[in-house]
């Protein structure tokens, strides 16, 4: 089911659309980052403060192939079970002799490489644009990435575990609600920071533990960011508020019960 | 076939009286010379959704290597039954196996075909993708599927149409690729919802050959399909149900024990000789000097001359005619109540 999940996205054109997209992100990241460090030449900036803004903008790049990729995930896969059930494709598929776990999970794993792939050509080619045309690193590139594919599968399973009730429509505008949710509660957590008010950061916590995708997000971006400018706030991702190792483990357990309710929904439910 | 409830000539399945009979504990498992004979064994099948029960209460056996039509109006809970059958849907109640195995058992489905009404599948297949596809979800070596899929298309007749995607083709087409997927294992059963309703003449009789084909190889076929003529043509074995429940059946190889219509020209018919047929038709309809009645068997022909001569008539005509399914059903299932 894995294999015919990447076929039917290369057949519908669907990975090359996203790819050639993200080939379109690249190109003008680059060229901004280009401009940027000539205008930058010419202007006589202090080579730390160039650094320090290059640096911002490799985050603000690594921020877009974040919420690209989370999109993505959402858009490529809220189809695949909700579509297959109300059209009645399901029903050719789930007679054959496999357990409807296999072929969730199977479906799953497709999207779930689907997205692998996608989060490394567009992270490593932005990592690589920083590095040779602005000359900038992130700290933990390793790291980010993997937290940024960590958000995407989050955001798969959820979207997988409203598709075995709901139609596509409706799973759909679930899913995209709920990442909406976790991104405001993101910057509402991260302007509490400011103020140190905890009413407010309460919002965030909430919001995070309803849909953890933000705050892993914000975990990867401190693992990106350098502590000099992260000390200095020159990113507008210089944590105050920063998600602590626990809430990454708490993604991953909330990754495997929406996916475990997927699961066993799938399994009970009449097709 | 039903099994055997006594010795109803109509072999109708009786009403179940009370909930408490409805319930798992009166079903009795079935023995292994029943699970060894058959291809499906329905015992008292139920499905409800909400307030509406889909399937009241379904018993049935198919005998292993017969072509068994399934009828019924719709909104019959056929659809369901099916679906329950191949583990598609959960049973409220009830029992079904298939092939020995308890329905929608993951093994018992690697002996099962099925072909959808409405078939969709992914339509940026070809159709040769497709097949291959399925016989590799059933566990047919890619081996022989590079030999056997180009047969199947053959046989379907879809071989010009080998390298279209199924975005391209006709609901006919597609449910000849359907076909042609349900068959790609070799299923010792087959399941077919509405196999021929978009396809020509041609297709129908197609998909008619390939039934037969399929029975002689020793498969079981399950049908289920609306166009009665072909059901006639191609079932050993039918049954009627009704909102969840089986009817009456009817044997189509067993001529002697059809129902028939009589259509006799006759005079001197008395009042009395008439009260008298209704021992063997339930419908007696006298108009002037002819008379047309419906017998539930053509073997009680000569006992129906014999007593019209015996009560004084004078016959001049005595014409049995076959019943045909269509006109069957509609005895059956009364008039259409447009669901």
């Amino acid at each position: 089911m894995a294999g015919i999940t990447f076929r039917e996205a290369a057949r519908k054109k669907i990975l090359w659309t996203a790819l050639l997209a993200g080939v379109g992100f690249l190109l003008v990241f680059g060229i901004g980052l280009r401009l940027q460090v000539g205008d930058f030449r010419n202007s006589g900036v202090p080579p730390f403060l160039r650094y320090q803004v290059v640096s911002a903008m490799l985050m603000i790049g690594l921020y877009t192939v974040d919420l690209l990729a989370v999109v993505m995930t959402t858009l490529t896969s809220v189809d695949t079970i909700s579509g297959e059930i109300t059209s009645g494709t399901i029903h050719a598929i789930a007679t054959k002799p496999m357990a409807r776990w296999q072929i969730l999970i199977g479906k799953w794993l497709g999207f779930v490489a689907m997205s692998g792939v996608y989060v490394a050509l567009m992270f490593g080619g932005t990592i690589a644009e920083g590095y040779y045309i602005g000359g900038v690193m992130a700290r933990n590139p390793l790291h980010g990435g993997s937290l940024v594919f960590l958000e995407c599968v989050v955001a798969l399973s959820v979207t997988f575990m409203f598709g075995t009730w709901f139609s596509t429509l409706t799973s759909g505008v679930i899913t995209l609600g709920m990442l909406g949710v976790a991104f405001l509660g993101g910057w509402l957590e991260q302007m509490s920071g400011f103020t140190e008010g905890s009413r407010l950061a309460m919002v965030g916590i909430v919001s995070s533990l309803l849909m953890p995708s933000e705050a892993v997000w914000r975990r990867a971006a401190f693992e990106m960011e350098s502590p000099l400018s992260a000390s200095l706030q020159f990113s507008i991702f210089s944590d105050i508020s920063i998600p602590s190792a626990a809430m990454i483990g708490y993604a991953c357990v909330y990754l495997f019960i929406a996916l475990g309710i997927a699961v066993y929904h799938f399994s009970e439910r009449d097709l | 076939m039903l099994p055997d409830y006594g010795s109803s000539s109509e072999r109708r399945v009786p009403q179940v009286e009370n909930e408490h009979e409805k319930s798992n504990d009166c079903v009795q498992e079935p023995t292994l010379s029943e699970l060894e004979q058959f291809a499906i064994e329905i015992k008292h099948l139920r499905k409800v959704f909400g307030e509406k029960v889909a399937v009241r209460d379904l018993t049935l056996s198919v005998r292993k290597g017969e072509i068994f039509g399934f009828l019924g109006p719709n909104g019959a809970g056929k659809s369901t039954s099916i679906k329950m059958l191949l583990g598609l849907a959960t049973a409220t109640s009830g029992e079904a196996y298939v092939l020995g195995m308890p329905a929608g058992d993951v093994e018992a489905r690697r002996k099962v075909g099925f072909l959808p009404e409405n078939f969709r599948f992914y339509e940026w297949l070809t159709p040769a993708e497709l097949i291959h596809l399925h016989g590799r979800l059933c566990g047919v070596s890619s081996a022989v599927l590079t030999q056997r899929v180009p047969m199947l298309i053959d046989m379907v007749g879809l071989t010009p149409h080998i390298n279209k995607r199924l975005q391209n083709f006709s609901k006919g087409m597609l449910q000849r690729a359907g076909l042609a997927q349900a068959l790609v294992h070799e299923p010792d059963i087959i399941f077919l919802d509405e196999p021929t309703s978009g396809l020509d003449p041609l297709g129908r009789r197609m998909v008619r050959d390939i039934i037969r084909a399929q029975r002689d190889r020793g498969a079981t076929v399950f049908l289920n399909s609306h166009i009665l003529s072909e059901i006639e043509i191609t079932c050993d074995e039918v049954v009627f149900i009704r909102e969840g429940e089986v009817v009456t059946s009817r044997d189509l190889r067993k001529q002697q024990e059809e129902a028939a219509r009589v259509n006799v020209r006759a005079r001197k018919l008395t009042a009395e000789c008439i009260a008298g047929l209704s021992r063997w038709g339930d419908s007696v309809e006298v108009d002037d000097d002819r008379l047309t009645m419906t017998v539930s068997s053509r073997e009680n022909l000569p006992d129906i001359l014999r007593f019209l001569v015996g009560s004084g008539a004078e016959v001049f005509q005595f014409t049995p005619q076959r019943l045909s399914l269509e006109e069957l059903f509609i005895n059956v299932m009364g008039e259409d109540r447009g669901l």
